[in-house]
């Protein structure tokens, strides 16, 4: 951009360390970026991917170790700081006010925001020009999960920035999505921006990315051009170890154990996806893998399975039996159990020890309360049981829930729902936010269910670990479920248009 | 720089230590206002915290600390149940009136008999009025979701007018040449509370005060519903996951927390009070909010919340008479008590760790 030339180093990071009561997220890491590079930091979670750009942009400050950013000394003391250096950075977790319109979301962003009139028309020229129709004056709650990514970029690119730092930005995206994203992200490349991506997708680091720093527990183990490397190469760099795919044994399933007809629900959120007329069977020994974009109803599906969301009678049935109008712990009796996505919360009370946590949903079939008094000894067996056979990483049982590592927290309760013996599991997310080795220990507890007789129901955004796990796949999409597939045949496109093609999203030369 | 800095997860230590720190600061803070005011500081606190308990009348005042606090703990324990799952009743008051009320008017139905089975259907009755004026909010909040703070602090205004009517209508004594107020239960009875031993100031309010606390400790130890009061109140979704109906939650624990008020109505008018007057109720029902959150919605810690309140109430009124602080200086160092209570809960939950400035 400067004229001499396209190998201009943009950023550097040299010998950042950065410790954490108890843990050294960052132990003298150094990388550099070039301007117009797309650069991928990719690492298991936990690796310390999240602590670095957070110190690159402004909201962690490093104990050690210096930053440049274009030749200059560059210390953001917070994230106005890296803004006005030209440093911007679209979050995982999007935060948007979902009441309010994009103009207004997009303005809320800003230091001084123009009128709504001028911004409106900013945010409609700079997303044509990038191939992200958006249009300002609609409500973001009505948004697709891609659109509101939409807002978050626009809302970065009108900071005209250097450096764009993407935190796992296809999480939330099908794969015809993916695609328009990557035709944006390499557009803003050819310009001379910089995007450092951040992800443990290998597959898009090796389509999209020029460099790759890899991070395992806070240390760069390796630079690398991604597409010089195999998938696996990654992997293991990442991991560390040889990694095994999950082992299937071929065994034909057995009887209809969960049986959804014409389950319509209304979602508990103003903004949720309410599920309409759907229908599923899954049999004993088998696995259904339900993908979908976020918010087309995941959570609905999981509540109303769970039992937290009350429907007909009929409409749910176990083994035969109508559970529909039953709460939680009438179907946990009947065999059913459910793991949702929100960990922290929702799957697990965050101040409560762990022992407190496996009551929460192992009592009924553990049998840890009698006469309503609680078998606190048992409980703790229980617990200590989880822990040890699910290699829980903690110091004890009595540790709070909200001090675990997300992986760890999530082994933790996978491991509390398959320890009940049932005969029906529902997860969601089951590996969101969980290291590689985790994961796999993960999908093959799942599996090892199925082949011990269980009916199981994986929700996942993570295609690539429903093609892996799952017997026949659907996915949900505006709150609706697509009639399931055998996953053998299934191609990435046929997925895609499963999951609602781009969800009528425009691409990028639809309006050039 | 002085920043905080979050705990992983709550200290132990400092949910302990703070009460006492917050005592301390107490004292010295509402030193200096003391003697700001030209008093002699040292003397007001030894008036406040010293002479009840250890001074010359020491013994008729270590009485007056159980007569206080017992009322104070039996409706914290209740609040604090509802309060551990984020259920605010704020209307103990009412519910206290209401159960005071029932209970007497039971008890002036039979009068002049005599019959053992007359101060147990009171306490009943106290306890069902109690509980019946916590079922309006909790009623309302189920059906029409309307707000439990504002429904039950309403209520409080209500049940203080019924309060008057009786007073002056259905319950006023008719030997009480027209002055409003019920007849004196001290004077019957088969339907007083007295005090069980003498001197020491234990009525049977204080047992049950004694008995809430540890059958609250029990619950929250060891039962179910316990379990599912504390799930609630931190993770709301966590609770519906384990099963708990919220409506149903609701309803229990308005029910325990005014079931218990009611009682604590019942045990004042029978006792210390002796009659349904326009004014018998002296707002242990909001003061029991204090000592709830004082006492870390915890049974143990309630029962030494309630005792260092009344403690601070009897020591006050010493002090106002024997240096003549005014009643507002002393209710000034009440509220000192709770804000440094509450102000200093921050450190169980962070760390403040010093950090230097940027560059």
């Amino acid at each position: 951009m400067t004229g001499t030339g396209t190998e201009q180093v943009l950023l550097t990071v040299e010998g950042i360390t950065k410790a954490y009561p108890g843990v050294v997220a960052n132990s003298n890491v150094s990388f550099r970026i070039m301007e117009g590079e797309v650069h991928a930091l990719l690492g298991e979670n936990g690796a310390g991917k999240s602590t670095l750009v957070k110190m690159i942009y402004g909201l962690v400050k490093p104990d050690t170790g210096r930053m440049t950013l274009r030749g200059q000394a560059y210390t953001p003391a917070e994230p106005r700081a890296a803004r006005a250096s030209g440093v911007a950075m679209v979050f995982q977790h999007f935060s948007l006010f979902e009441a309010l319109n994009v103009a207004e979301n997009v303005a809320l962003g800003m230091e001084n925001p123009p009128p709504q009139g001028e911004l409106s028309a900013r945010i409609r020229q700079v997303s044509e020009e990038y191939g992200l129709p958006l249009d300002p004056s609609r409500l973001v709650g009505d948004l697709s999960a891609g659109e509101r990514q939409r807002v978050e970029i626009i809302r970065c690119l009108l900071q005209e920035p250097k450096l764009l730092i993407m935190d796992e930005p296809t999480s939330v995206l099908t794969p015809q999505e993916v695609d328009i994203l990557f035709t944006t992200l390499r557009q803003l490349s050819a310009e001379g921006r910089a995007i450092l991506y951040i992800s443990h997708k290998l597959e898009e680091i090796r389509t999209l990315c020029d460099e790759a720093t890899i991070l395992r527990r806070g240390k760069v183990v390796a630079t690398c051009t991604p597409r010089e490397k195999s998938a696996r190469e990654l992997a293991e760099l990442m991991v560390g170890e040889t990694l095994t795919p999950p082992a299937r044994t071929g065994k034909a399933p057995g009887p209809v154990a969960l049986d959804v007809t014409g389950l319509s629900v209304n979602s508990p959120n103003p903004f949720g996806t309410s599920l309409k007329n759907v229908h599923l069977t899954v049999q004993r020994g088998e696995i259904l893998g339900i993908a979908g974009v976020a918010g087309n109803g995941q959570d609905e599906l999981l509540l109303a399975l769970s039992g937290e969301l009350k429907s007909d009678s009929d409409a749910v049935k176990i083994d035969g039996r109508g559970v529909g109008h039953l709460g939680p712990n009438a179907r946990r009796a009947a065999g059913l159990v459910a793991a949702p996505e929100e960990r922290l919360g929702h799957a697990a009370a965050p101040d409560m020890s762990l022992t407190e946590n496996a009551l929460l949903s192992g009592a009924i079939r553990k049998g840890l309360v009698k006469h309503g008094m609680i078998d606190w000894v048992r409980t703790k067996t229980f617990a200590e049981g989880i822990v040890k056979a699910f290699d829980v990483r903690t110091p004890g049982v009595g540790t709070a829930a909200r001090a675990l590592s997300g992986g760890n927290l999530q082994k933790f309760v996978i491991g509390r729902e398959l320890s009940q013996d049932p005969a029906v599991i529902v997860v969601n997310q089951p590996t969101w936010g969980v290291d590689a080795s985790a994961a796999a220990a993960i999908r093959q507890a799942l599996i090892d269910r199925a082949a011990a007789g269980a009916a199981v129901i994986v929700i996942s955004q993570d295609l690539d670990e429903l093609l892996e796990i799952a017997d026949r796949f659907c996915a949900l999409n505006g709150g609706r479920l697509s009639a399931p597939r055998p996953v053998q045949g299934l191609t990435v496109d046929e997925i895609g248009l499963m999951m609602g093609g781009s969800h009528g999203m425009e691409v990028a030369h639809a309006h050039a | 720089m002085l920043t905080l800095e979050k705990r992983p997860s709550p200290s132990r230590f400092w949910a302990g230590v703070t009460p006492i720190l917050a005592v301390i600061l107490t004292m010295i803070a509402g030193g200096i206002l003391f003697a700001a005011m030209g008093k002699d500081p040292v003397e007001a606190i030894l008036d406040i915290f010293w002479q009840p308990l250890f001074g010359d009348n020491a013994d008729y005042f270590r009485a007056q600390l159980l007569v206080k606090a017992g009322p104070l703990v039996l409706i914290a324990v209740g609040l604090s149940l509802g309060f551990r799952a984020s259920i605010w009743n704020i209307g103990a008051e009412g519910q206290y009136i209401i159960g005071a009320i029932c209970g007497a008017a039971v008890g002036l139905a039979f009068y002049p008999a005599d019959h053992w089975y007359i101060f147990p259907l009171m306490v009943i009755a106290g306890a069902l009025g109690g509980w019946a004026w916590a079922m309006i909010p909790a009623l309302l909040k189920n059906v029409f979701g309307t707000n439990e703070i504002l429904v039950s602090l309403m209520l409080v205004y209500v049940a203080e007018n019924i309060q008057s009517w009786m007073a002056f209508g259905p319950l006023r004594n008719p030997e009480g040449m027209g002055f409003p107020g019920s007849r004196n239960l001290q004077q019957y009875p088969a339907a007083s509370n007295p005090e069980l031993i003498p001197n020491t100031g234990i009525h049977w309010g204080v047992v049950a005060a004694a008995v809430a606390a540890v059958l609250a400790y029990i619950l929250l130890k060891k039962h179910i519903l316990g379990f599912q009061i504390r799930v609630a109140g931190q993770a709301p979704r966590a609770a519906r996951f384990a099963g708990v109906d919220p409506k149903h939650l609701f309803t229990i624990c308005m029910g325990i927390s005014g079931a218990l008020a009611g009682l604590a109505g019942l045990f004042e008018v029978s006792g210390p009070s002796g009659q349904i007057s326009t004014n018998f109720n002296v707002g242990y029902g909001f003061t029991a909010i204090i000592v709830a959150y004082l006492g870390r919605l915890h049974p143990i810690g309630i029962v030494l919340a309630g005792l260092l309140l009344a403690l601070t109430y009897i020591g006050g009124e010493l002090a106002q008479l024997s240096l003549g602080l005014p009643s507002a200086a002393i209710q000034a160092f009440q509220g000192m008590l709770l804000f440094f209570l509450l102000g200093l809960d921050v450190l169980s939950n962070y760390r403040i760790r010093v950090k230097e400035t940027r560059k």
